[in-house]
C-alpha cells in the first residue's frame, strides 16, 4: 500500500455528533408537495386531473347544497322556494321531505305512539354488546354505558315513553355502569336476556312468552349438566335440545297462558307487518350477525372433520347456499316454505327471512372461518391433542380463539355484506328502508319524483354504520396484533 | 487463516463517501459518513442495531437516498440521474439477509434473470456464467429446482450466485447469515471467504467476528449514525480504543 | 416364566360405540346419517302432501307450452308465441351479457383504481379511497335504484333533441344533444346506440335450432387469427432474445398484425354505422338499449370495481419489498421488475379473489328485478312462475342453473389456483 487516506487510517471519534436537523429544502410543506403530487410528469398529470375532477363535483354539488329547503309541503313547493330565492335555473335540495317522512324510513309503520319500545332496545343493543366489544377494559365499557344513558334520556323524553317504561330503563342502565365497575364480566348476563327483552319490546304481547321461552334454554343446560356425567357431553348437549325442543313445542304455550291468566302483565302486540325502515333492516341485520356466528363455526368445522358424512354434508350445504343468489333464498322463503313444511303451517315472513339470511351468512362466514382454520399451524392442533385436550375443549380454549382472530377483517366484511343484504327483503314484500319505504314515499303525491334526497338519506345511514363495523374491525385487528410482536 | 498473499489490496479507489449525511424525516440516520474504499479492500461493518449500519450500505447502491454529501462508487457519483444508478448497480452487487430468491423462478432463472434483461447477454451464455458461478458456490445440481425447495443456506448461496452473474467489481453484504440456522452459516461464510481470496473488494454487515479476523482489512465500528472506531481487525478486538466499542464488543463476544 | 405378552384384546362393550376411537366416529355418523335421511323423508312427506292438497302434480311439462308475454331485451329472437323454454334461455342470455359485460368493465375499471391508490400522489390515492369506501359500504341496490331513477326521469325528451328552422333562425340550441359526435343519444325512453350494418355482408345460416349470423363469426375468426399471428411473433422475438441477447422491438407489429386484419373485413363487408336520428317524436334507427340494462350495467361495475380495486392493491402490496429491492440490486428498471418480478407474483394472490368476485358479480345480477330487467330470474323465477303457478319447478330449475355456473367458475378458480401454485418442500 503507497498512498494512506485519512479515511483508511485507524480512526477514532472522540466526540460523538449530536443529531442535526434535516436541510431546509429536505422539509416543510413545499417539499411535502413535490414528493407527494409533483414528483415525476405523470404525477403532475394526475394531480390536475385530480383538482378537476374535484372541481366539476364541487360546481355541481355545491349550489344544489347550499340552496337546501327544509320547510315544504311538497315537491313542487320546494321548487318555487328555490326559484325564489335563487334564480330560475338554480337546483335545491329538498331536505323537507326527510323532515316530514323521517318517522318512516326509521320505523315503518310502527304504531308511534309506541316509538320508544324500538328507541329503547335500539339503545339496550349497544349495552348489550358493550362486554363483547370492549370485554374487561373498565374505562371504555363505562363510556360506552354512559353514551347509552345519555341517549336513552334524550330519545325517550321526546318519544314521549310512559313514565314506568322511563325510570325502569334508566335505572337498568344505571345499575349496569355500577355493575362495570366492580364486576365487569357479570355484564354478560344481560346480553344474555337481551334477545329475549328485545322481542318483547318490539312484538309487544305478554310478558310471560319471552319469560317462559328463556326458560327453555334454563331447561337445556339443566337437563344437560345433569346427564354429562352419566353419558358423555355429545350426548348430553343431545338429551339437552331434545328436552328444550319439547318444552317449546307442548309445554311453553299451556304455561304462558296459565300465568298470564293468573298475573296480566303486557304490553300492546305490533304485527310483523307493520316492520318497516330502518328498525327491520337492524333487527334482520342483528338477529342475522348473532346467529349465523354460531352456525358458521359449527359448519367451518364440519368441513374440516374426518368424518365422511359430516364433511359430505357441509360441503354440500355451504357450496348450495353461496352457489344461488340471496333473492332466490329468499324467495324460497316466501313462497316455497309452505310446500316444505307440513300443511297448515304458517310462519310470521319476517322469522322465514331472518332464518335463510342466516343460513346464508353462515355458509360464507363457514369459508372465512375454515381459512382462518387453515391459516393455524399444525402445531396448535398437536399441542392441544398432547395436553389432553377432547375436541370441544379444544376447539374453544385453543384452536378456534386464534382462527377467528385471524379471520376477523374477513369475518367483519361478511357482516357488512350482511347489513347491506338486509335490503333485499324489499322483493319479498317486506317494507325495507331502501326500496321500501322510498317507493311508499315517491307513491305520494306530493313527493312524486323525488330522488336524490331519499336515497342519500338512506345512502349515507348505511354508510355510517358499515362504516363504523369496518373502522371497529380495524381498532379490533389493532388491539389483539400486540399481542404478536 | 486466508491466504494472504492472495488478498492484495491495490491503489485504486473503488467507493469514496465524503461528508454523508441522511435523514429520515427528522431523524438524523446517517452523520457525516466519510470513508474510502480501495479495490480489492474487505470491510466489515459492525455496531449495535439502529446504529446505521445496513441503511450506509443501501444507500452505496442507491436502494436508500442520501440527502448531503458525496458518494463516488467506480468513478460515478450517485445523483438522481437514473443513468448513473444504473451504471452503479451493474457494478455493484448485493446479497440480502432474506436472501430475497424470485419464488416463481427456477433457481437458473433467477441467476440469468438480470444478465438477460439488464446486460442482453444471450440466453445460452447466461446460462454457461450461471452454472459456472451455481459450481463455485457448489450447488449445481439445484439448478432446476425452486426456491421453496432449498434450505435457508442454499438459498443464499444461491443469492450470491446471482449477485455475482452480473460480475460486480463490489459485492455488499447485508447481514448474509442473520436469518440462517446455525449449522448453515459455516457454508454460506465459507463462500463468502471464497470470494474474497478471489480478491472481490467486499463490505460487509455482520456479526460474525470470526469472519472479519479471517478476512478482513478493515473493521468499522458504528454507533448513532457515525463512524467511531476503525482499525485493523487484530488491533480492533484485541485493543478497542472508544467506551462504546468495548461495551460492544463485550456484548458480542461474551456469549 | 413371564413372557412378552400379546396386547389385552377387550370384548365388545355397548360403550365402546361412544368412547372407542375405533367406533365412535362411525357412531356419530350413522347417527348423523339416519337424523338426515330422517329430516329429508319429512321434508319430501310434506311436500307431497302440500302438492296434492292443491291438485298439483310435479313436472316440467309446462316448459314446452306458450310463454305469452313479451321480452325487451332479446338476444335470439322471440315472440310471445315461443316457448317458456324460450324465455328461459333469453332470461339466461340477459343474465350472461350482463355479467360478461359487468365483469370486463368492471376489472378494467378495478385496476386502474387499484394502481391509483397504490400510486405515490396523495390527492389522487385519496380521491380513489373516497370512491372505495362509498361503494363498500353502501348497499348495491341503491345504486341501481339511483342510476335507473336518474336515467330515466333526468333525461330529457326525445323531443327535447329536435332542431327546427326557427331555432335555427333564432341561434338558439335545442334543449338537449346527442353526445360521442351525435352518434349516442339518451332519453328517458332509453340509449339509443348505432348498429352495425354491413353492405355487403355474409348472411346468415340456418343450421336447425339456431341461424348463425356469419358476420359475426367471420369477425371472430378474423380476430382470432390475429391474436394467433400475435402470438407467434413474440414468441420469435424471445427466440432472438435468447439467441443473441437483443430482444427485437414488437410493437408496432403487434398493432399491425392485431388491428389491420379486422379493419380490413370491416371495409370489405361495407361496415358502417346506422346513426339513430330523430324522425317525427323518436328516434329511428341504431339500437334502442333500455334503461334497466344501462343502470344494471353501470352500477354493477362501479360497485364491484371498488372491491376488485381492493384486491388488486393487496395483491401488489402483499409481495414484500425484498422482492423489488433485490431486482433493482440487480440493475433492472422499475417497470422491468414489475412485469418480471412483482406481476407474476401478484397475480397468484389477485387472481382467486377476483373470480370470487366475478361470482358475486353474476350473482347479484338477479337485482335486475328491481329495475324490471329480465334476467334469468325475472323470467322463469318471475312471470313463468307467476304466469304457471309451478313455484316449486321453476325455483328448484332457476337455484340449480345458479349453482352450475357458480360450480362452474368455482372448477376454473381451482384449476387456476393449482397450475401456478408456488412449489415448496
Amino acid at each position: 500500500m503507497s498512498e494512506t487516506h485519512a479515511q483508511t487510517v485507524n480512526f477514532v471519534r472522540d466526540t460523538m455528533l449530536p443529531p442535526a436537523p434535516p436541510p431546509v429544502s429536505e422539509r416543510g410543506a413545499v417539499k411535502w408537495m413535490r414528493e407527494n403530487l409533483f414528483s415525476t410528469p405523470l404525477n403532475i398529470a394526475l394531480t390536475l386531473l385530480g383538482v378537476l375532477a374535484l372541481y366539476a363535483i364541487a360546481a355541481s354539488a355545491l349550489p344544489w347544497w347550499l340552496n337546501s329547503v327544509w320547510n315544504a309541503e311538497s315537491l313542487s313547493q320546494c321548487r318555487e322556494i328555490v326559484a325564489a330565492s335563487a334564480g330560475p335555473d338554480a337546483t335545491g335540495a329538498c331536505w323537507a321531505m326527510i323532515r316530514e317522512r323521517w318517522h318512516q324510513f326509521l320505523f315503518g309503520f310502527y304504531p308511534p305512539a309506541e316509538y320508544w319500545r324500538p328507541v329503547t332496545a335500539f339503545g339496550l343493543l349497544f349495552a348489550a354488546l358493550a362486554p363483547v366489544l370492549y370485554s374487561g377494559q373498565k374505562r371504555n365499557l363505562t363510556i360506552l354505558l354512559g353514551c347509552v344513558l345519555a341517549y336513552l334520556l334524550l330519545t325517550l323524553y321526546l318519544a314521549s315513553a310512559p313514565g314506568f317504561a322511563f325510570g325502569l330503563a334508566v335505572l337498568l342502565v344505571v345499575g349496569m355502569i355500577a355493575l362495570a365497575q366492580v364486576q365487569p364480566g357479570k355484564l354478560l348476563w344481560f346480553t344474555l336476556i337481551y334477545p329475549a327483552l328485545t322481542f318483547w319490546l318490539l312484538w309487544g304481547g305478554s310478558i310471560w312468552s319471552p319469560i317462559v321461552a328463556m326458560a327453555g334454554f334454563a331447561v337445556l343446560y339443566g337437563v344437560f349438566r345433569f346427564a354429562s356425567p352419566l353419558i358423555g357431553l355429545a350426548p348430553a348437549a343431545g338429551a339437552g335440545v331434545v328436552a328444550a325442543v319439547l318444552w317449546w313445542l307442548y309445554i311453553d304455550i299451556p304455561v304462558v297462558n296459565l300465568l298470564q291468566s293468573a298475573l296480566p302483565l303486557g304490553i300492546q302486540a305490533v304485527a310483523s307487518d307493520q316492520f318497516g325502515g330502518f328498525l327491520l333492516a337492524i333487527v334482520i341485520g342483528v338477529t342475522g350477525i348473532s346467529f349465523s356466528l354460531p352456525i358458521g363455526i359449527l359448519l367451518a368445522l364440519g368441513r374440516q372433520s374426518d368424518m365422511l358424512i359430516v364433511k359430505t354434508l357441509s360441503v354440500g350445504f355451504i357450496e348450495f347456499i353461496r352457489g344461488v343468489p340471496l333473492i332466490t333464498l329468499l324467495f324460497t322463503a316466501s313462497l316455497l316454505l309452505q310446500y316444505f313444511l307440513p300443511p297448515g303451517t304458517n310462519f310470521d315472513i319476517i322469522l322465514r327471512v331472518i332464518i335463510l339470511v342466516t343460513f346464508f351468512a353462515a355458509a360464507y362466514l363457514a369459508e372465512v372461518i375454515r381459512g382462518g382454520l387453515a391459516a393455524l399451524p399444525r402445531g396448535q392442533y398437536e399441542a392441544a391433542d398432547a395436553l389432553g385436550l377432547d375436541y370441544w375443549r379444544a376447539q374453544r380454549l385453543i384452536i378456534l380463539p386464534q382462527a377467528l382472530k385471524i379471520s376477523i377483517p374477513a369475518i367483519v366484511s361478511t357482516f357488512i355484506g350482511l347489513f347491506k343484504d338486509t335490503t333485499l327483503v324489499a322483493f319479498v314484500g317486506l317494507m325495507d328502508p331502501l326500496k321500501g319505504v322510498t317507493q311508499i314515499v315517491r307513491a305520494d303525491i306530493d313527493w312524486k319524483g323525488i330522488y336524490w334526497e331519499p336515497y342519500i338519506f338512506v345512502g349515507a345511514i348505511f354508510f355510517l354504520i358499515c362504516f363504523g363495523m369496518s373502522r371497529y374491525s380495524m381498532y379490533l385487528e389493532q388491539k389483539l396484533k400486540t399481542d404478536h410482536r | 487463516m486466508a491466504d494472504a498473499a492472495k488478498m492484495q489490496v491495490s491503489d485504486e479507489v473503488a467507493i469514496q463517501i465524503t461528508g454523508m449525511n441522511k435523514w429520515y424525516g427528522q431523524f438524523h440516520v446517517l452523520r457525516d459518513i466519510n470513508m474510502t474504499v480501495q479495490r480489492g479492500e474487505r470491510i466489515v461493518i459492525c455496531g449495535p442495531s439502529g446504529s446505521g449500519k445496513s441503511t450506509l450500505i443501501r444507500c452505496i447502491n442507491r436502494l436508500e437516498e442520501h440527502q448531503q454529501g458525496q458518494i463516488i462508487v467506480d468513478g460515478t457519483e450517485l445523483t438522481n440521474d437514473l443513468k448513473n444508478i444504473d451504471k452503479v448497480r451493474s457494478e455493484v452487487g448485493m446479497v440480502f439477509q432474506h436472501f430475497n430468491l424470485f419464488p416463481h423462478l427456477t433457481i437458473l432463472e433467477n441467476l440469468t434473470l438480470a444478465p438477460i434483461w439488464v446486460r442482453k447477454v444471450p440466453k445460452r451464455e447466461a446460462e454457461e456464467t450461471a452454472m459456472y458461478f451455481l459450481s463455485k458456490v457448489k450447488i449445481p445440481e439445484q439448478a432446476h429446482k425452486y426456491p421453496g425447495q432449498l434450505s435457508g443456506g442454499q438459498q443464499q448461496r444461491v443469492a450470491i450466485a446471482r449477485s455475482l452473474c452480473m460480475k460486480p467489481r463490489i459485492m455488499l453484504f447485508d447481514e448474509p447469515t442473520s436469518a440462517l440456522d446455525p449449522e448453515m452459516i459455516k457454508e454460506v461464510l465459507d463462500t463468502m471467504i471464497q470470494l474474497a481470496e478471489e480478491g472481490m473488494t467486499m463490505i460487509c454487515v455482520t456479526h460474525e467476528m470470526g469472519f472479519a479476523q479471517a478476512v478482513a482489512n478493515r473493521v468499522i465500528f458504528m454507533d448513532q449514525g457515525q463512524i467511531v472506531e476503525q482499525n485493523e481487525p487484530r488491533e480492533f478486538f484485541n485493543n478497542p480504543k472508544s467506551d462504546r466499542t468495548k461495551l460492544f464488543l463485550s456484548q458480542i463476544l461474551g456469549h | 416364566m413371564a413372557m412378552a405378552t400379546d396386547v389385552p384384546k377387550d370384548s365388545f362393550r355397548l360403550s365402546m360405540l361412544i368412547y372407542d376411537t375405533r367406533y365412535r366416529s362411525y357412531t356419530i355418523q350413522i347417527v348423523v346419517l339416519v337424523l338426515f335421511a330422517l329430516a329429508v323423508a319429512w321434508l319430501l312427506n310434506n311436500t307431497v302432501q302440500n302438492l296434492a292438497a292443491r291438485g298439483k302434480e310435479f313436472n316440467f311439462g309446462f316448459l314446452w307450452q306458450r310463454a305469452g308475454y313479451d321480452i325487451g331485451q332479446q338476444l335470439i329472437p322471440y315472440t310471445n308465441d315461443s316457448t317458456h323454454f324460450r324465455a328461459l334461455l333469453i332470461g339466461l342470455l340477459n343474465t350472461l351479457v350482463v355479467a360478461v359485460l359487468g365483469c370486463v368493465f368492471a376489472t378494467i375499471l378495478g385496476v386502474i383504481i387499484g394502481v391509483l391508490r397504490l400510486s405515490g400522489n396523495w390527492l389522487v390515492s385519496r380521491l380513489m379511497t373516497v370512491y372505495v369506501e362509498m361503494f363498500r359500504n353502501v348497499p348495491l341496490l341503491l345504486w341501481i335504484l339511483l342510476s335507473y331513477v336518474i336515467l330515466s326521469e333526468v333525461t330529457p325528451q326525445p323531443r327535447d333533441f329536435r332542431v327546427t328552422d326557427e331555432m335555427i333562425a333564432a341561434g338558439e340550441e335545442p334543449a338537449a344533444s346527442m353526445m360521442f359526435f351525435d352518434t349516442v343519444a339518451v332519453t328517458n325512453r332509453g340509449t339509443n346506440i348505432p348498429s352495425a350494418l354491413f353492405e355487403r355482408g355474409l348472411g346468415t345460416v340456418d343450421i336447425g335450432f339456431m341461424t348463425l349470423n356469419l358476420d359475426f363469426w367471420a369477425i371472430l375468426a378474423v380476430i382470432a387469427g390475429s391474436i394467433f399471428v400475435n402470438r407467434r411473433i413474440l414468441r420469435s422475438a424471445r427466440a432472438t432474445q435468447e439467441a443473441t441477447g437483443i430482444r427485437p422491438v414488437t410493437w408496432w407489429k403487434s398493432i399491425l398484425v392485431l388491428f389491420a386484419p379486422v379493419i380490413a373485413l370491416l371495409v370489405a363487408m361495407g361496415f358502417h354505422l346506422e346513426i339513430p336520428e330523430l324522425k317525427g317524436f323518436n328516434f329511428q334507427g341504431g339500437i334502442l338499449v333500455a334503461h334497466s340494462f344501462t343502470a344494471l350495467l353501470i352500477a354493477l361495475t362501479l360497485y364491484t370495481a371498488a372491491f376488485i380495486a381492493e384486491i388488486v392493491r393487496a395483491g401488489i402490496q402483499a409481495i414484500s419489498r425484498g422482492q423489488s429491492e433485490a431486482a433493482f440490486a440487480l440493475g433492472l428498471r422499475p417497470n422491468r421488475t414489475m412485469n418480471l418480478i412483482i406481476l407474476p407474483q401478484a397475480l397468484r394472490v389477485i387472481i382467486p379473489p377476483l373470480i370470487s368476485q366475478y361470482l358475486n358479480l353474476t350473482k347479484n345480477t338477479s337485482l335486475g328485478i328491481a329495475v324490471s330487467y329480465l334476467d334469468l330470474r325475472g323470467t322463469l323465477g318471475g312471470i313463468t312462475l307467476n304466469q304457471t303457478g309451478r313455484e316449486l319447478e321453476c325455483m328448484l330449475l332457476m337455484m340449480l342453473i345458479y349453482l352450475s355456473i357458480s360450480l362452474m367458475i368455482s372448477a376454473v378458480m381451482n384449476m387456476y389456483n393449482k397450475s401456478v401454485q408456488l412449489k415448496a418442500r
